[in-house]
């Protein structure tokens, strides 16, 4: 049985449709993502599930029982708010133990369970002060503990780590995945960036547009985009995307960029749509900068990024389509070189008139 | 060098000391030695040292005339901090209504205490009265609101709330909005009901605004004079003179100027006594809270 299920979820604010009919399961103790762009939804689907908002239509099941009609105390649900929504008047102690008592938990487990979860979060030190007194990443993981106490049979995470500097982002997104080893229940992330979503989650839901664009597991999102959004959110920078012409030609598609160069890919040509205009989709490690013997085509470079252990290059192919193609860290390709590349075929996306995605086979 | 700069400081903040100095500091000073002489309006008097005080602690239509002021500022100061926040709560919303009734609660702040206290005059005449109308109607004795020792001083209260409530409200409402609204959705997933997130999270939340409302309506109240004056001109046999009535007429009706001043300075140290209580007792409050 699913821990979560949500079905045929549909909300608009007035006139505008935020969520149309969106229909999601988790797993127990499986870590979700909703993973998508300002105004995709994803936080409404969120708020939704926690009862901060009400669906037009649809219903919400968690551990069997239908919540979409209760109260948001009684869901059984803990919520990590992006702001942390920490109440200053009290101690942190108090903080945690406030749903408790209102939920009727005997004194003495309150606090054995605030002990148990700041001996966890090392917020033993703490327990005394107030919001106020803390710095962000005290907050962050005083939030979490009053998540914690609550044994909830799901975490909602609202862009948990949005409010931290970038140094505290990557340590608490390490302890947020040890954490999570720890707790036995779902949990369920809303952000906008990826490296949250990929290294945190078991799936992935990309959301963009009212709807769910992909569901999958981290790297299935970005080795099988479903669609073009996904293949442009999902990975940085971002694929490079060029109309192609498929050349009638053998098992696997072969496609004809629009400076000439063909490129034989592992997408089955079967399945394609016949006739169609196509794009073909490439990732910067698809596109490597080549000693003249291997090259496929050539580029005019624009503009180099160097990030030590690679280089990203910035350029146009002849007919003046951008691609963005990576070389060695030691790189001394510089702007304005025209440089020998060489696709690899073998990892190229092809996409149809729809934007629906075609992926190699066996890869 | 250095000393010409510092009083080219001066020259600039010397328009408003002037002022300051003229307007304030001077009466306060004036009005202090004033209080230790024996003066009317057309003589400088006499000095008579803490006389005017002496006879003051043996009037007793000062001492009523204080207690008075402590009994309707008790009869105000709560229900008006009690009512203006209910209200605040009540309207602390986004909607057209809701902006209208903000309009409606805060327009009997804008009225002068003339037309306040011509208002309530007809709403209390047992006579002719509109609560006098509504008892009849009620086959009810109509109360003779201004004119029993008993009622005057509740008489009073009302129409005072209800002439003073806005700008409470709008203090409360300014104060409601500044918690976050992700401190509700934190109280509600913590299964927090009504009254639980009132008591625990909004009260909390507003408490600097209670203290404020509480500590300018004493200030204010303790110095409570015109509806007294133009609604029962502190009768009946002075059960409605407050302190500031008992200033004004000893000091414009009996021209004893110096036997006034002293009563001010008297008020004038109650207020400042009333006032730093509590600020002090909100103080420890708040220690023992440890802080904000």
């Amino acid at each position: 049985m699913p821990s979560l299920s949500i079905d045929r979820i549909r909300k608009s604010f007035g006139t505008m449709l935020v969520l149309e009919d969106v229909s999601l399961t988790a797993e127990p103790r499986e870590f979700i993502a909703f993973l998508g762009p300002s105004g995709s939804g994803k936080s409404t689907l969120l708020r939704i599930i926690a009862g901060l908002e009400t669906a037009d239509s649809g219903e919400v099941w968690l551990e069997g029982r239908r919540i979409d009609r209760l109260p948001p105390g009684e869901r059984g649900i803990a919520m990590v708010f992006q702001h942390y929504a920490l109440y200053p008047h009290m101690s942190v102690r108090q903080n945690m133990a406030f749903g408790l008592r209102n939920a009727r938990v005997p004194p003495d487990e309150i606090e054995r369970r605030i002990a148990e979860a700041a001996g966890v979060l090392e917020i033993d030190e703490l327990l005394e002060r107030k919001p106020g007194e803390m710095s962000g990443g005290q907050r962050q993981r005083v939030a979490l503990g009053r998540a914690l106490v609550k044994q909830p049979s799901l975490f909602l995470l609202d862009e948990p780590l949005s409010n931290l500097d970038a140094a505290l982002r990557l340590r608490t997104r390490v302890e947020l995945a040890q954490l999570r080893q720890r707790v036995d229940a779902a949990v369920i992330m809303v952000t906008h960036d990826q490296a949250e979503a990929m290294t945190l989650a078991d799936r992935v839901v990309v959301m963009n547009d009212r709807r769910i664009q992909q569901v999958g597991a981290p790297m299935d999102i970005y080795s099988r985009p479903a669609n073009v959004f996904v293949a442009q959110f999902v990975g940085s920078p971002a694929m490079t995307l060029a109309p192609a012409q498929l050349v009638e030609d053998g098992e696997f598609a072969a496609l004809r960029l629009g400076d000439g160069s063909v490129v034989q890919t592992r997408v089955p040509r079967e399945g394609l749509p016949a006739g169609a205009e196509l794009r073909i989709g490439l990732r910067p490690e698809a596109v490597r900068v080549a000693g003249s013997e291997g090259a496929t085509t050539k580029g005019k470079v624009e503009l180099v990024e160097r990030l030590g252990e690679r280089t990203l290059i910035y350029g146009r192919f002849g007919d003046g389509q951008r691609v963005t193609a990576e070389d060695e860290g030691d790189s001394r390709v510089k702007v304005g070189d025209e440089v020998p590349l060489r696709i690899d075929g073998a990892a190229a996306h092809v996409f149809g008139p729809d934007g629906i995605g075609y992926h190699s086979v066996g890869a | 060098m250095r000393a010409e700069r510092d009083w080219r400081g001066l020259l600039f903040v010397a328009p408003f000391l002037l002022l300051y100095v003229v307007i304030l500091i001077f009466p306060l000073l004036r009005g202090f030695w004033l209080s230790l002489n024996r003066a009317d309006l057309f003589s400088d008097g006499h000095f008579v040292g803490l006389g005017n005080y002496v006879r003051l602690a043996q009037d007793p239509v000062f001492g009523t005339s204080l207690i008075n002021t402590f009994e309707v500022t008790l009869m105000i100061v709560p229900p008006l901090t009690v009512l203006a926040l209910g209200l605040a709560m009540a309207l602390n919303r986004a909607s057209k209504s809701a902006a209208v009734f903000r309009g409606i609660f805060f327009s009997s702040a804008v009225l002068s205490v003339t037309i306040v206290t011509l208002i309530w005059r007809f709403m209390l005449a047992p006579d002719a009265g509109f609560l006098g109308y509504v008892a009849t109607a009620f086959g009810v004795e109509p109360l003779p609101f201004l004119s029993d020792e008993d009622l005057v001083l509740p008489a009073l209260a009302i129409t005072t709330i209800w002439w003073s409530i806005g700008f409470p409200m709008l203090l409360f409402l300014a104060g409601l909005q500044q918690i976050p609204e992700d401190m509700y959705e934190a109280a509600a997933l913590d299964n927090a009901g009504r009254w639980t997130t009132f008591w625990r999270i909004t009260l909390p939340s507003l408490r600097r605004t209670v203290v404020l409302v509480v500590m300018l309506q004493t200030a204010a109240q303790l110095q409570l004079f015109g509806q007294s004056q133009l609604l029962t001109a502190g009768g009946p046999s002075g059960a409605s003179r407050t302190a500031v009535l008992f200033l004004f007429e000893t000091a414009f009706g009996r021209w004893e100027l110096g036997y006034a001043s002293a009563a001010a300075e008297v008020l004038f140290l109650i207020i400042l006594a009333v006032t730093l209580t509590q600020y002090w007792l909100t103080g420890r409050a708040t220690a023992a809270q440890g802080g904000r």
